[in-house]
């Protein structure tokens, strides 16, 4: 390639101890569709960031059309001629479309909107999409997913950008809005407008890119011409590391069916089709009205992993199972439990205890102290007629603190004063104090430092051994493949394949969950 | 030291207000005399008795994490109902029992509308502020309630004005603040309205029913604005559909003094009372000063400022 126009070398990124991105090129030349590809937490996102002027560099050079490209900010980005796109829409959905396509940048004349002008650079950006017939005066609110995306892509088209970034743009599309959003890429292609798309989903990739580079641990690890290159020499790429010996195998054997997940289909999924590749839309559901649906059997003592790319609906599923959303059709049944009506309270009275993914928003009550946080699912049982023995409900706290090597002050100690791996720790302690007989955790591990991850399989592990089983969404497949007896993929809202741990290799599991399979 | 200073702040900081209060009208020479001696204290906590009470239902809703702008009206709702039980000639024990059973039911009804409708507390109890002030003016036939003596006018009153016997109405409040402390500290359903204040997703997570405890919790506060009516009524001796207007504000006001936070999750039954204090100290002392009315809002106006400010200190504590 001899005149790119974004050419970036050697990026590095750290934040705080955590090296975001550790060496990172990128060559993207004028009217190219480039894919960027990586697994979650590779530094894609980072380096977007970067691109878009949101941060700052620590190492290495950018440059836009052979000049040094140093944006402040991303509002510098947009006026040196890089747009982004970021996957949740960002639409004042109350404005109309026109003034959401202009909005900080309106035609004005000393204060006043000039209306014929707005209207007419509005216009030209969405013909330059092929979409001029949009109704500018619509509250953006009324019109579809796919359409919204338009006027967002018309507003960043409306300073004339050389680079355009589209970070998972079909996530959230349907597949006939994926191929509008195709069509709308192919015009800008033609148009010269550089475009950086970055997807999991390797298919669609391969569709629409000219060009792809890979990221991994925050580095580029291979780059080239999409044509010529093969769907597993990607996914190689993508996950080729070493597996490290943090796992431990304690013998545990699976029992009985404590479980049963049957064609369970998730509400967030409602109205999605099936991925292409599905195995149901081959098989017996042809013809039918096929939907993605999910069904498992959880036995005792089983450590069972979902995997699956961020919005996959892993989390879906896990927050279906206990109740916290609302379950569209099929049936979710815990053996040998009385019945209950379909609420988290229940389920906790049915031994079934929930590890939320997001312990600042949903798992912990931060200003509280740490014993309140322990016991808050049976606070009813350290005292009589009501009252709480404050006494006993320390001492329980204090309990687990020991067990667990929970560094606090002591069991009084507001939680959201405790470093993340302690967090998790107590948030683990209360499914341990319930008990709970089935434990659903969500990224148990996610932002918690190595010796607190270590200490968590090692629990998960004895649990299992004990008798108990586990469900674990992670997004790091090492974790998954060193951790669990099990694994279940799951694809845009279907668990697309479920097979005992030794019949899957990180490969195998980025085919399935990027429906390249 | 800056820490230092911040849990001074965010623990002792009501207490310390109050006493830089009394100090500050126990200084000039216009209320030298008579501002620090018992029997203007005792006029004091009678003054106080009203929001007090009003404070504990507040208290209990804004650390749940709501709030309620129909207290004001509730309390002027539930004293028409009061004088318009004792017109009919009701002896003072049933005529208790129904008033703070209507403050109650109005309570029952924001609760039942903010779990129920899942709308925010603000607007339902704004709603239920234009009701219930209408519905005491309907009741009342938008004139005051006159009767001709009821045992319950000498409960905010002692027989002998110099006397140093304290009213009924501010052992009632002392009583009853003591008893909802231990309720909010010590059991299972206080523990579980600062959960739900501090946050309602690990409430919902944990398993505790959110929706039934919000309406308990707004029907427990109307009760206590019903007993705030009911001390209202044995204050002016008649039923006024048009009292208490902004009271609500009042009591807010007295609970944030109080170290509550308006996010929920945090506040003490002490605090607030104090907090309730220190807005009649400033009422009083003013008055002794010869403060004119409006200068009295504007000082409380500022304290209103100052105490949230405090709190934002205290949020800032607890974020990092």
């Amino acid at each position: 390639m001899a005149d790119p126009r974004l050419r970036l070398t050697g990026i590095r990124k750290s934040f705080g101890a955590t090296r975001a991105l550790r060496n990172v090129s990128l060559d993207v030349a004028p009217g190219e569709v480039h894919a960027l590809i990586g697994e979650n937490g590779a530094g894609k996102s980072t380096l977007m960031k970067i691109l878009s002027g949101a941060h700052a560099a620590d190492a290495g050079t950018m440059e836009l059309g052979g000049a040094p490209y140093l944006p402040t900010n991303p509002h510098d980005a947009r006026l040196k001629g890089v747009a982004m796109i970021y996957q949740e829409l960002n639409l004042a959905l109350h404005l109309s479309a026109q003034e959401n396509i202009l909005l900080g940048a309106e035609s004005a004349r000393l204060g006043w909107i000039d209306g014929h002008a707005s209207r007419e650079r509005a216009r030209a950006a969405l013909t330059q999409l092929g979409h001029g017939n949009l109704d500018l005066r619509r509250p953006a609110g009324a019109f579809s997913i796919a359409e919204q995306q338009i006027i967002e892509i018309a507003r960043a088209l409306l300073l004339q950008p050389q680079v355009l970034i589209m970070d998972e743009p079909t996530s959230s599309l349907t597949q006939a809005d994926t191929e509008i959003l195709f069509a709308t890429i192919g015009r800008l292609r033609t148009a010269g407008v550089s475009v950086i798309y970055i997807s999991h989903f390797l298919e669609e990739c391969g569709r629409i890119a000219d060009r792809y580079t890979v990221l991994k641990d925050g580095e580029t690890v291979g780059s080239g011409v999409m044509a010529g290159a093969s769907l597993d020499h990607l996914v190689t790429l993508m996950t080729g590391r070493e597996v490290k010996d943090l796992y431990p195998r304690s013998t545990h054997e699976p029992g009985a069916v404590v479980l049963e997940v049957k064609s369970a289909a998730l509400s967030r999924f409602v109205g999605r089709g099936l991925s292409p590749t599905s195995t149901a839309t081959k098989a017996e559901n042809v013809g039918r009205k096929a939907r993605p649906t999910c069904s498992l059997n959880l036995r005792a003592g089983e450590i069972f992993g979902l995997a699956g790319l961020i919005g996959a609906g892993r989390t879906d599923l896990l927050r279906t199972l206990f109740c916290l959303d609302e379950l569209d059709a099929g049936e979710v049944c815990i053996v040998g439990a009385p019945a209950g009506r379909a609420s988290p309270r229940a389920r906790w009275a049915q031994g079934v205890g929930f590890l939320s993914e997001n312990r600042k928003e949903e798992g912990l009550m931060l200003n509280q102290s740490l014993a309140d946080n322990l016991t808050l699912t049976k606070m009813d049982r350290f005292g009589r007629f009501g009252w709480i023995s404050s006494g006993r409900q320390q001492s329980t706290a204090r309990h687990w603190i020991g067990e667990l090597r929970v560094k606090c002050r002591d069991a009084a100690q507001p939680i959201g004063e405790l470093s993340g791996g302690n967090q998790q720790k107590v948030a683990l302690a209360r499914l341990l104090e319930h008990p709970a007989r089935i434990f659903l955790l969500d990224e148990p591990t996610r932002g918690i430092d190595v010796g607190s991850k270590a200490q968590i399989y090692q629990l998960v592990s004895e649990l299992a051994a004990a008798g108990k089983a586990v469900v674990v969404v992670s997004s790091y497949l090492p974790e998954l493949l060193g951790l669990c007896d099990t694994i279940g993929v799951m694809c845009r809202g279907e668990l697309a394949a479920v097979r005992p741990r030794a019949q899957w290799n990180e490969p195998d599991i980025m085919r399935v969950a990027t429906g390249s399979a | 030291m800056k820490d230092t200073l911040k849990k001074i702040l965010g623990q002792g900081g009501p207490f310390i207000g109050l006493i830089l209060v009394i100090v500050l009208f126990a200084l000039p020479d216009e209320t030298r005399e008579f501002f620090l001696t018992y029997n203007n204290f005792k006029i004091i906590f009678t003054q106080t008795v009203i929001v007090a009470i009003g404070a504990l239902g507040m208290t209990l809703i804004i650390v749940g994490g709501g709030i309620d702008l129909s207290a004001g009206s509730t309390i002027a709702l539930t004293s028409v109902v009061g004088a318009l039980l004792v017109q009919q000639g009701w002896a003072a024990a049933p005529v208790v029992l129904a008033v703070v059973a209507s403050g109650g039911f109005i309570g029952l009804f924001n609760g039942a509308a903010i779990a129920g409708l899942r709308m925010t507390p603000f607007i339902i109890t704004l709603g239920t502020l234009g009701l219930a002030r209408g519905t005491s003016k309907w009741l009342a036939d938008n004139q005051t309630v006159n009767y001709d003596s009821s045992s319950i006018n000498r409960w905010m009153t002692t027989a002998d004005p110099f006397s140093h016997a304290l009213p009924a109405g501010v052992w009632v409040a002392l009583g009853l603040a003591l008893l909802t402390s231990l309720l909010l500290r010590n059991t299972v359903f206080g523990r579980h309205i600062f959960a739900l204040g501090s946050n309602e997703a690990t409430a919902r997570l944990c398993g505790i029913p959110t929706a039934r405890l919000k309406v308990l919790v707004y029907a427990l506060a109307g009760c206590f604005f019903g007993l705030a009516g009911l001390f209202q009524l044995s204050r002016l001796r008649q039923g006024d559909p048009t009292v208490a207007v902004g009271l609500e504000l009042d009591i807010i006001a007295a609970v944030i003094i109080g170290g509550a936070s308006l996010n929920g999750g945090v506040g003490t039954i002490l605090g607030s009372m104090i907090g309730a204090l220190i807005m009649a100290v400033l009422r009083n002392g003013s008055q002794q000063m010869g403060w004119p009315t409006y200068f009295q809002e504007i000082i409380i106006g500022l304290v209103i400022i100052v105490a949230v400010f405090l709190d934002r200190l205290r949020q800032g504590r607890t974020a990092t």
